[in-house]
């Protein structure tokens, strides 16, 4: 392992014509480790994201990846490397196109060999049974065609994986398997986390380190022990926190 | 579920399964069920039978027409509908009944002339236009609206004009003063397809511009301008019709149903029956076009 | 609960008729709502959802409703005509969905359909409907109600929104309130807002809340009684503080114990999850 950061992200900010939606945001993440992004609507916390995946180029700043500066056209090489996980299962596998089909699609446009094998490891690994291999979307359930979606993005054997609210459109039955599938994963592969979600438990449980965001500013960065010990500096993380906890009467 | 090892029988089993084996059993699946679904549609029905009528009499025409469409008897002119002659004759003596039969003919021919080239052309405009955006959106969609801008059957008809008469023309100018809609209508679902998570899964696995559209992007445009075309099909038989009926078309003696109408025309009061049997073979052909593909609709639309 | 109870429901069931057979999304289900806070909590397919909808016979077309009772205050729901319990929707018993956008008329301002809603129900001037509206909108803490009584639907966020669609709601004053996860769309510090809004209305006014939501965290905080539902049946009815309650555990069905074991707990963190295991039993 290099020294370098896995992802070190340097006065980051993002603007949609008139709207600044992520302001001179900074936070690096170690090679393995698991980071969380939690804030509410508005926040900036998927722009992050979506920037860092080279799906957004409206943005200045510098980020790199593995020491590597990255420019806003990403090569193929990042591609392999950094892969991402969307919010809602519905939306993010297309409609007309098996497992398979989807599974195939990117070992077809790196030019990567032996797809058999890869497709059943990746099936294997989120735990799909093969016999799903020539389903269609519409005949899997939301947990299920997450999982599809997670074996899509680890079929190019990335380093690090980019998670947006991987399973807030879940059942809590389902999210729990999908968060013990991402956490076994991440341990047998020794991957690199962004878990952006807006459930401060979901990022306890799942990171190490965690950044509260604002209107698009990085409020505070603290660790998960921090939370759970329900002490954070700011009123803004306290504000949260609080909130998380349900209804409170008086 | 997942537990039955059963072995399944029969077709309807294998096609329904939830756990198909290969991929070619998927696809033919996913078709069988859209089948199902289509065949719980009368009209659709109604419709598919109709155009599949039109393609065995189209195929079996020399078997079905009694008399050599082109034959003229001039002894034999004007006769009303009778037992030799079920739709009676024209004014050169003509068999009706044979000459609506190989309209069939000409009818499909223009049909599926005019589709082969029209969908593909308007698809990749409305895709590329949608999908790049940017001033390649600009530059295809202002061409795109130079040739909306104009009533279908006269642009047509001054294509054919500055053409020449025939059918191939006709065919031509037609899918010219086609395609329009076709690019709109992929552009508009392109638009919304672009920003789905799952291009941008793919945009993310670093695919080129190029498999994006052309892989997954047009997949998706295909449905609705399948459904498109079967209802257009109505409309293009009515402006080959047209131009047949204006002299612009099939040029004689080739039996196309619109010039038959417009040879009619003059013995419109005590002829009748020369426009009238060709007139309801396109009413009923485009009816039956119409109805599939409102049906197709129902089922490929469907999301 | 001495008094007669506002709703009762009796064995409802709701089937839908497909072509590949009969799908039973409610399958027996009875509960009583008095003045108070009943949560309706279960995962996706649990009914939650259709039995609030089959409430205000709002159940779309393939479906049917069936039940051995269903009365507001005494009166017969199930053979009332139509008319009659459109009247009853609304005036006596409203419901708030989870998307504010889809529910309101988009080239309406929202002052207009507050005021249009309770001009349905009361009679009333115009004058008189925009001053009730304006009081209303004051009432779900809207800050400038006049500047927000002259806005378009497109133009209020999904907080402001979901607190018009509760002042539309409201303002007929109904009895009972059925919200369907009012709140799922909104950010935490919002939602308690709206939440907060709600509250104070069944304490002061003396409605009955049906509270229909998937977070077991905000029904068991905000709730008094709760239904925990799972495959269209009712696991079991108890006090929404003995869901938290550790020394009540004995007592719990299995279902609702593993819907609360699936949950990452700030306090009590584990290195894997728990996962639910289903037992076909449940539904026997």
């Amino acid at each position: 392992m290099s020294t370098n950061p896995a992802i070190l992200v340097d006065k980051l900010n993002v603007s949609f014509a008139d709207n600044h939606v992520v302001r001179d945001l900074s936070f690096s993440v170690a090679s393995g480790e698991s980071y969380g992004i939690v804030g509410e609507s508005g926040s900036g916390k998927s722009t992050v994201l979506r920037v860092l995946a080279g799906l957004n180029r409206d943005w200045s700043g510098s980020i790199a990846i593995e020491g590597q500066a990255q420019p806003k056209h990403r090569d193929k090489a990042f591609h392999r490397n950094v892969q991402m996980v969307f919010q809602d299962p519905y939306g993010s596998l297309h409609p007309k196109k098996t497992v398979d089909d989807t599974l195939a699609e990117p070992l077809a446009i790196h030019g990567l060999g032996d797809a058999e094998r890869r497709i059943g490891r990746a099936m294997s690994e989120v735990g799909l049974p093969t016999s799903f291999r020539f389903r269609f979307p519409h005949q899997l359930s939301g947990g299920q065609r997450q999982r599809v979606a997670i074996a899509r993005a680890l079929v190019l054997e990335p380093s690090i994986l980019l998670l947006d609210e991987p399973t807030s459109a879940l059942d809590v039955s389902i999210q729990a398997e999908v968060l013990n599938l991402l956490s076994a994963l991440r341990k047998e592969r020794r991957l690199t986390y962004i878990l952006v979600s807006h459930d401060l438990a979901v990022v306890a449980h799942m990171c190490e380190r965690l950044l509260v965001m604002q209107f698009g500013r990085g409020v505070e960065e603290m660790s998960a022990a921090t939370l759970a010990a329900r002490d954070p500096k700011t009123a803004y993380a306290q504000q949260l926190l609080t909130a998380s906890e349900g209804f409170k009467r008086g | 579920m997942s537990d039955t090892t059963t072995a399944r029988t029969g077709w309807h089993d294998w096609l329904i399964t939830n756990e198909p084996a290969s991929r070619r059993q998927a696809r033919l699946g996913q078709t069988y069920r859209q089948w199902l679904a289509f065949r719980r549609n009368p009209a659709a029905m109604i419709g598919l039978a109709i155009v599949l009528l039109l393609l065995l009499v189209a195929a079996f025409a020399p078997l079905i027409a009694p008399h050599d469409p082109i034959a003229q008897a001039l002894d034999q002119r004007l006769l009303p509908p009778s037992a030799t002659y079920w739709f009676g004759t024209d004014s050169l003596g003509r068999d009706i009944f044979s000459r609506v039969v190989y309209g069939t003919r000409v009818t499909l021919v223009i049909v599926l002339l005019v589709v082969v080239t029209v969908g593909p052309i308007g698809l990749l405009i409305g895709c590329a236009a949608g999908y790049l955006g940017g001033w390649v959106d600009v530059v295809l969609m202002r061409i795109t609206d130079v040739f909306l801008a104009f009533p279908r059957l006269v642009l047509a008809l001054a294509f054919v004009a500055a053409l020449g008469p025939g059918l191939e023309n006709a065919v031509i100018a037609i899918a010219f003063t086609a395609w329009p809609p076709y690019a709109r209508v992929a552009r508009a679902e392109t638009l919304v397809i672009r920003n789905a998570d799952y291009i941008a899964a793919v945009r993310l696995q670093g695919a080129s511009q190029w498999r994006i559209v052309w892989k997954h992007v047009v997949p998706m445009c295909m449905p609705s301008l399948i459904v498109r075309s079967t209802l257009d099909m109505a409309g293009i038989i009515l402006t080959a019709a047209g131009l047949g009926f204006l002299g612009l078309g099939a040029q004689p003696p080739i039996p196309e149903w619109g010039a038959m109408i417009s040879a009619g025309r003059e013995q419109i009061f005590d002829q009748w029956w020369v426009a009238t049997f060709p007139g309801i073979a396109i009413c009923v052909v485009a009816l039956g076009f119409n109805l599939l593909g409102d049906g197709l609709r129902d089922v490929m639309d469907a999301r | 609960m001495s008094d007669q109870p506002l709703l009762e429901v009796d064995n409802l069931r709701v089937n839908f008729h497909t072509p590949t057979g009969i799908v039973r999304a409610v399958r027996g289900l009875s509960f009583a709502l008095g003045r108070e806070r009943l949560g309706i909590v279960g995962e996706s397919g649990s009914g939650k959802s259709m039995t609030g909808r089959a409430i205000l016979d709002l159940i779309p077309h393939p479906g049917e409703v069936l039940a051995d009772g269903m009365r507001y205050r005494g009166q017969d729901l199930l053979t009332m005509d139509k008319r009659a319990r459109r009247k009853l929707r609304g005036r006596h018993i409203s419901m708030v969905m989870q998307d504010p956008k889809f529910s309101l008329n988009p080239v309406q301002t929202v002052g207009q359909q507050i005021a249009e809603a309770y001009r349905v129900h009361h009679k009333a001037s115009s004058r008189e409907a925009k001053e009730r509206s304006l009081a209303m909108l004051e009432a779900v803490q809207i800050r400038e109600p006049a500047r927000v009584y002259e806005l378009y639907p497109h133009e209020v966020s999904g907080g402001m929104g979901q607190r018009v669609m509760i002042a539309m709601m409201l303002i007929a004053e109904p009895d009972v309130l059925i919200a369907d996860e009012p709140t799922s769309a909104l950010d935490v510090t919002v939602q308690l807002q709206i939440l907060k809004i709600m509250d104070d209305l069944v304490t002061s006014r003396g409605m009955g809340l049906i509270f229909i939501s998937h977070d077991l965290h905000l029904v068991q905080s905000f709730c008094d009684r709760v239904i925990v539902m799972y495959g269209g049946k009712a696991m079991e009815t108890l006090p929404a503080a003995e869901l938290a309650d550790e020394s009540a555990r004995a007592r719990r069905h299995p279902y609702t114990l593993g819907l609360l074991g699936c949950l990452p707990d700030l306090d009590h963190p584990k290195a894997e999850l728990a996962t639910l295991k289903r037992d076909p039993a449940w539904l026997a």
